[in-house]
């Protein structure tokens, strides 16, 4: 038996630290997935460039957050062990090959800044599974939700983006298909760790944005995709849909994750002092 | 090799947060900020209740994962122990607050007083270069190494020693080296029962509570 005050919400990282999660792995996602779908000319630069745009507005909602914003370049300063450090060397490389890839229309230099989005979600994966201090964020599996998380969303907002201007190739919605069951196998793994991890209202938080995750971002759409396959008429709005869900549903998840299931470890004791007689 | 370190005699403490004052008072902490404080605990149910009071702050962990996390090297580990902050390199990303499992570190973003307006006190001995950067207790590195400069021996002599232990009036806290088997603090714990805190968490805190004496003394 444990003694000790119960852990509590942990206030240090609010909505805006959540925001590098949700529009990070979102922008990361969408370049894996314009490198993928082989789009090329000026749908592949808008699409690369809206990539970017997302991974670097949660970068300046982070640097909203920190306290000595003009000093944010020192966060380069510990790539030996600290993987925000490795994020922000992804992010630079994310950011020059992207560019490049959109100056020139270059499906190679779209597929290098894709493997660097890739290493980028990885690292933001790592960020969470570092902090000793929250029971619900220090599994290695909420990694790996955090990086097919970010690929769903991906996906969700490349299929959005074609089905508004055309009916999606069937081809990257398998791919789609694919991330959203990789997120739903990787949601059900990082459930059965933490339930014997975090704290009862984390987890019941938790339980509620994971239940949004997997009815509405992953059967649903999932649903929508079989849909959209047998009645073509309806596969446009419904692949459109499918996508809104998957990415709505994914940024909601990490809103949770950072901002209002992350309890703390709070203290326990493994015995109480023993005065007087035993 | 030295390796500084804590220890709290648990059946000692009476809640009387004199550690905690001493602190403030010693490193001129703003309102809220408490690098020591006494958690006051109740455990079991009328009329089997039993108290404690547990001091608490930065266990300088021998495997700190603040230090592995902050991004600027701004948290470092000195060889004995002791795991400091350069103020100047801090970012105040809050990282290593989310990574500290003993929720020890604390940022202020602006200044603020104990009565709204700065005191005498609190004008002379306000410092910028702790605003919006993280802060946690020091084990008051500057008193050790200062005493330890002119030959003294922190946990023995007072001029060497933090102002926590030397404020305590019921000899709860001890501080010395855990490497000297003859130091006070070797000789607590091969004579105590003790524990450290989240120990499955595998950080190594330099901070042990001693709950009961062993069984053969």
């Amino acid at each position: 038996m444990n003694y000790g005050p119960k852990p509590w919400r942990q206030t240090n990282w609010d909505f805006r630290a959540a925001f590098n999660f949700i529009f990070g792995g979102s922008g990361a996602g969408l370049l894996v997935f314009v490198a993928l779908s082989g789009l090329g000319g000026d749908a592949m630069r808008a699409e690369v460039l809206l990539g970017m745009a997302l991974i670097g507005a949660g970068l300046i909602s982070v640097w909203f957050e920190i306290g000595r914003p003009w000093r944010a370049m020192n966060v380069g300063f510990n790539p030996f062990t600290s993987w925000m450090t490795r994020e922000s060397f992804a992010a630079g490389a994310v950011f020059a090959l992207g560019l490049a890839a959109a100056w020139l229309a270059s499906a190679a230099l779209a597929q290098a800044a894709a493997v660097a989005a890739l290493v980028f979600a990885y690292c933001q994966g790592r960020i969470l599974q570092a902090a000793k201090g929250i029971p619900s964020w220090r599994l290695p599996a909420l990694g790996w939700l955090n990086f097919t998380t970010a690929l769903a969303e991906g996906a969700g907002l490349y299929v959005t983006l074609a089905a508004w201007f055309d009916t999606p190739a069937p081809g990257m919605l398998a791919y789609f298909s694919l991330a959203l069951i990789a997120r739903g196998l990787a949601w059900s793994i990082y459930r059965a760790g933490v339930a014997k991890t975090a704290a009862r209202p984390a987890l019941a938080a938790l339980d509620r944005a994971g239940k949004l995750l997997i009815q509405f971002g992953s059967i649903a759409p999932l649903a929508l995709l079989l849909l959209g396959l047998i009645a073509g008429d309806v596969a446009r709005i419904a692949a459109l849909l499918a996508g809104a869900a998957a990415l709505a549903t994914g940024w909601q998840f990490k809103f949770v994750l950072i901002a209002r299931a992350a309890y703390n470890q709070g203290f326990s004791l493994p015995h109480l002092p023993v005065r007087g007689t035993r | 090799m030295t390796r500084w370190a804590m220890v709290a005699d648990l059946r000692r403490c009476v809640g009387c947060q004199t550690c905690t004052a001493s602190c403030k008072h010693a490193n001129a902490t703003p309102p809220g900020v408490q690098w020591r404080r006494v958690l006051d605990l109740e455990a079991g149910q009328y009329p089997a209740v039993k108290r404690a009071f547990v001091p608490v702050g930065c266990m300088h962990c021998e495997d700190p994962p603040c230090m592995e996390v902050c991004p600027s090297t701004a948290t470092r580990k000195r060889p004995d122990g002791i795991v400091t902050i350069d103020y100047d390199l801090c970012i105040g990303c809050s990282y290593c607050a989310v990574a500290c499992p003993y929720q020890a570190r604390y940022k202020t973003d602006r200044a603020s007083y104990a009565y709204g307006e700065a005191t005498a006190a609190e004008q002379l001995r306000f410092d910028p270069a702790r605003l919006a950067v993280a802060t946690k207790c020091t084990f008051c590195v500057e008193r050790i190494d200062a005493g330890t400069a002119t030959g003294l021996t922190p946990g023995v002599d007072p001029e060497a020693t933090p102002a926590c232990v030397n404020a305590c009036i019921t000899q709860t806290m001890s501080f010395g080296d855990i490497e000297d088997p003859h130091s006070n603090v070797s000789r607590l714990l091969a004579e105590n029962q003790y524990f450290r805190m989240h120990e499955e968490l595998g950080t190594g805190p330099g901070f042990y509570y001693i709950w009961d004496k062993k069984d053969n003394i």
